[in-house]
This record gives structure tokens, sequence and C-alpha cells, in this order.
């Protein structure tokens, strides 16, 4: 090359590392760039929401009422219930489930093709479109074993939806926990089942709530599948209540009723014409951004408060 | 630790003895033979789903194409099954899915990987720890929400760009999709550059390279199984992704691949069926299941082959 022998060593050097500089310089600037538009766009999702949902967001009987023809009479009341009793049936359904099924498969299963394919199935399932899940609830709950489109078979398809993501989020957390943990538990005695009951789950537990919450904020906000096992859109009546005044005192009526969730409510408004309606979406939508941003908001805390109290 | 008391408070363990009595090991061994089994059988529930979903899809589809010629089915063009004289061609879902899911790449693809530049090369520790949960902030609003936006907000904006476009069109539920989808291909790939060793940078740094050199030359050649992985997950989830499309995309199936068009996509055509009110067994109803198994594969080829690449990249190292 000519350049070199004019030019002298330090002013190649010094060019080198200015354009060495200013690529740095473009690279951040577009990482940062990239991060201000996306947090611009959840900024603008929110704020344009709460302008346009204003008017109902700001008015007590919204959160009473049931649905309604008109649009300014219409409420959320069936559709928050309907969330909150589908979303009690997949905690108590996915939680037990998939904390087990990620301590089997982190502490118990051998280094065998079986614990193989079941990683990669569980690997799968995380990936498979939540709307499929709701195939599989249509054909298999709803008309092959006839039990019609309630309440329980809601929970049922959000709690194996979210299945994977408690199972990946307890194997993470117990793959966290050291060693000299499981060997000290051993050396005090314990066999395998104490370790994990009294060792390894308390020590996971962060881990495990986080994950569960996460998990569980985005059943809240899922729609397709519930769509597709066919809940109905207007529902003006409420489940029977779970509790009773008399004896049993508990009652599981609930179970087998028709119901309507928040986004489904939410999509029912948003598919209508008329601007009135648009705007109960847009209130609707607030309600269930505020619920899982405040689920998410707690995950963070969660996890943030109980760092490193086991290391 | 608390917990430690808990082996010694057992009723079953007699204090003060070191050894435990035969009642309580035999007690022992039962619950951790039981718990076991429970364990494993929780672990098979995951199986059982993904049985039930193939059985469900291919059973249910069985009807369908009883009813339809495979041909007609992948090579038609029309797609009318509500129609009088209905067509069975799934090519338009098809470039539908297609073409939003492609739009929802070309922005999460390189905007997610410049974001896990910047988050895992350049941004101090403490600057990514703020920021990663933030970005599972927009991964975690319900997709139902977005579709909202795409529909209500983007549409209206584009349409001042682009004059004449139609409500329902491809390229705003595409943009969004995006968007949301962009913490996602940017944290799979973080992972993977995280994993590089630092070893590997520092030698690069040693050679006098910038930080951008470093990332372009040596962490995501390093790294690119792994990010090709989150390009694979991202297509399945864009592929997959409903809401957005059901709302805002229209629910026309239309053969094209022009973004400035209405197209009904797969899962957009689920919806609409799900909420008409046709007849259990009718074929109407069982095309719903023949595009939900064409959905299903499509997705798991690409989880699959995401599965095996992310593994790679933590065997290398």
């Amino acid at each position: 090359m000519k350049a070199v022998g004019e030019e002298s060593a330090s002013q190649e050097l010094q060019r080198v590392v200015g354009a060495g500089r200013r690529a740095d310089w473009v690279m951040a600037s577009i990482g940062l760039a990239i991060l201000i538009v996306a947090m611009g766009t959840l900024i603008s999702v929110f704020a344009d929401l709460i302008h346009s949902g204003w008017p109902r967001l700001t008015d007590p009987d919204f959160y009473t009422n049931f649905p309604s023809r008109r649009a300014s009479d219409a409420g959320i009341l069936s559709a928050w219930v309907g969330t909150s009793l589908v979303m009690l049936v997949t905690i108590v359904i996915v939680i037990p489930l998939g904390v087990a099924g990620g301590v089997y498969l982190e502490e118990y299963a051998p280094h065998n093709w079986i614990s193989d394919f079941i990683e990669v199935n569980v690997s799968n399932l995380a990936g498979v479109p939540s709307i499929i899940y709701g195939l599989l609830a249509l054909g298999l709950f709803v008309y092959t074993f006839g039990m019609g489109q309630t309440v329980l078979v809601a929970g049922l398809v959000l709690a194996l939806l979210t299945l994977p993501v408690i199972i990946v989020a307890t194997r993470e957390a117990i793959r966290s926990i050291p060693q000299e943990l499981r060997e000290a538990a051993f050396a005090l005695g314990a066999d395998k089942w104490q370790t994990v009951r009294l060792y390894i789950l308390p020590a996971a537990r962060p881990g495990i709530l986080t994950g569960a919450i996460v998990g569980l904020a985005r059943a809240i906000g899922e729609t397709a599948p519930v769509i597709t096992i066919g809940a109905l859109t207007f529902i003006a009546f409420l489940p029977p209540a779970p509790l009773q005044s008399d004896f049993p005192y508990l009652n599981f009526e609930w179970l087998n009723a028709p119901f309507t969730v928040m986004p489904i409510q939410m999509f029912n408004w948003v598919s209508r014409p008329q601007a009135e309606f648009q705007v109960n979406a847009a209130a609707a939508g607030v309600v269930l951004m505020i619920m899982t941003l405040a689920m998410n908001g707690l995950a963070i805390y969660v996890r943030f408060r109980l760092r490193g109290r086991v290391q | 630790m608390t917990s430690v008391d808990a082996v010694t408070e057992d009723p079953l363990l007699v204090r003060g003895r070191i050894q435990p009595s035969a009642e309580f090991l035999t007690h022992r061994r039962l619950a951790d033979r039981l718990a076991r089994v429970l364990l494993a059988a929780a672990a098979a529930v995951s199986v059982l789903v993904t049985t039930g979903i193939v059985y469900v899809l291919i059973s249910e589809s069985a009807g369908f194409f009883a009813h339809v010629p495979l041909k007609e089915f992948l090579t038609d063009t029309e797609w009318t099954p509500v129609f009088e004289n209905a067509r069975y061609g799934m090519l338009p879902l098809l470039a539908g899915t297609v073409t939003i899911a492609g739009i929802a790449l070309l922005i999460a693809v390189p905007a997610g990987l410049a974001l896990a530049v910047y988050l895992s090369e350049y941004a101090h520790v403490t600057v990514r720890e703020t920021i990663k949960p933030l970005l599972e902030l927009i991964e975690g609003v319900p997709t139902v929400v977005y579709g909202y936006f795409a529909l209500l907000f983007v549409t209206p904006l584009l349409q001042r760009i682009i004059p004449g476009l139609p409500g329902f069109n491809m390229l705003s539920p595409g943009v969004v999709m995006g968007i949301a989808i962009l913490p996602y291909t940017a944290s799979l790939s973080e992972d993977a550059m995280r994993a590089v060793p630092k070893a590997l940078r520092e030698g690069g740094y040693a050679l006098g390279f910038s930080r951008f050199r470093v990332a372009t030359r040596v962490v995501i050649p390093a790294a690119l199984s792994g990010i090709s992985a989150a390009f694979v997950l991202g297509m399945s989830r864009a592929v997959g992704e409903t809401m957005v499309v059901a709302i805002a995309a229209g629910q026309n199936a239309n053969f094209t691949f022009n973004p400035l068009e209405g197209a009904a996509t797969i899962t957009a055509y689920i919806v609409q069926i799900s909420m008409g009110d046709l007849p259990y067994g009718s074929i109407a109803y069982q095309s719903v299941f023949a595009v939900g198994l064409v959905l299903f594969i499509m997705t798991f080829l690409f989880n699959v082959a995401g599965f095996y690449l992310r593994r790679r990249f933590r065997e290398v190292y």
C-alpha cells in the first residue's frame, strides 16, 4: 500500500481509532433509538387507551353494569367477574402441576431419551400458538367430553397454555440453587423428597413465583383460546357465587356456568363499527392493561426483593 | 435457614436419638416413592397435552380432508368455505399469514439484533438490568390491546402518510406485531451473545478492535446459532399471533402479498369461524381444524429448529 509509506503511523492509527469510535457512537445511538421507539410505543398504547376511554373509565357504572346494546349503559361486570373466576381455576390447576413437572425434570429425571423427549416437548409447547390450545379445548373438552363452554373449560385451557411457562420457570429457579445446598441436606440424612420439599422448593420459591406471576399475567390477556372454545360475548348475568351461607358453604356450580372475560369483552367492542363502543373498548383495555402491568410489576418487585437471599 | 428445624420437628422422628424410628423410615420411604411417581406424572402431562393437540387436529380435520382433496386445499387460490359455492384453497390464508409475519420480522429481527448488541456490548450493567424488565412489559401487553392500537391508532396514522390505505390492511398489524415481539427476539439474541465467553471479546480488544468491531466480528459470529434461534422462534410467534391480525387485518381471505391490502390469516379465520354460529361437524367448521393443523406443523418445525439451535450455543461454551 502506498498510503502507509506517506502517512505517518500515528495518523493511520488515529484514523482507525476515530472510525471505530464513530461506529461505536452510531451503534449505541441506534440501540438507544430502538429502545426509545419501543418504550414510546408502550406509552402511546397506554396513553391512547386512557385518552379514548376516559369518559367511561370515570363512570362508576362501567364497573358494575352488564354489557348492553346501548354503549353508554354497557359495563364490564360480567367480564371482570368471569376473568377472576377463570383465573382462579387456572391457578389451582397450573401451579401444582407446573411446579411438580419442573421439579421432576430438574431433580429426578434420568438423562435418557425419555427426559430428552419431554424437554423438547415442553419447549415446543411453549411455542405452540395459543389459538391451537383453543382448538384442543374445543375438540376435546367441549365436544368429545361434552363439558360445554364453561368457566372450568376456559380455566383448564389457560392452565395448559401456562403450563410450559411454569415448568420452565421452576426449572430455571431450581437450576440456580447451588449444589452445596443439596449436599448439605443429604449430609444431614435427608432423603430425596425431604431435600426437595424442605430445601430446594423454599430456595426456588422467588424464581417460581416470578415466573408464575408473569405466566398468569399473560393468561389474563389471552383472548384467542377462549374465543375458540366459543365463549359468549353477551353475558348479562353472573355465575353462581362460589361461597354460600348454608352448608357446605362452598358452591361449585360456577364452574359449569357460561362466562365472558375481559379480553373477549374488549374484542367484542373493538369489532363494532360504532365509535361509542370503541370508547368502551378503550376503557376495558385500560382495565386489562392495569391488571397485567400490575402483575408484571409485582413479578419484578418479587424478583428484586428476593434476589440474593439464597446464594 | 429455618427449614433445618423442620426435619427434627417431624413428629415421627424420635427426639434425642441418633437413629430415627423404623416407623419414620417406612413413612419416609413411602412418601419419597409417592412423590417420585406423582412428580413424574405431572411431567408426563405435558406430553399428554401435545398428544391431545395432535389427536384433535388430525381426527377433526380427517372429516374435512375426506370431503376436500388435499390437492385443492394446497393449490386452489380461493378460500370461501362459508359461501354457497365453497372453495377450499388455503393459499390466500397462507399468503396473509406469511406477509404479516414477514413485516413483523422485518422489524423485530434487525431491531432486536441491534437492541441485543446494545444491551450486551454497550449498556452498563445497571442500565441493562433496568431496561430488561421494562422490555418484558411490552411483551406482557395483551394482544387484544395491540389489536385495538393497530386498528384505531396506527392505521389512521398510516392513512395520513399513505393516501387510500384501507381501514383493514396488513401493514399496520405487521408493524405493531413487529414491535410487540421485539423484546422476545432481543432477549433471545442477547442471551446468546452473553453466553459468548469474555475471553473471545478480550482477544478482539487486544487486537485494538472497537466495540462495534468486537460485536460484529467476534460476538455475532460466535452467537450465530443462538441468534438464528431468535429469528426462528420469532417467526413461530409471528405466524401464530392472533388477535392483532383478527382485529386490524380484516377477515376476508385475499390472495395477495401486498401489505397495503387487507387479508385474513390462518388465525384470523379460526377466530372468525369461532365467533360465528356454524354447526359442529359441518365442513366449514372442520376447516378450522385443517388450517389449525397447517399452523401447528409450521410452528412445530420452527420451534424444534429453535430448540436445537439454542441448545447448540449452550453446549459450545
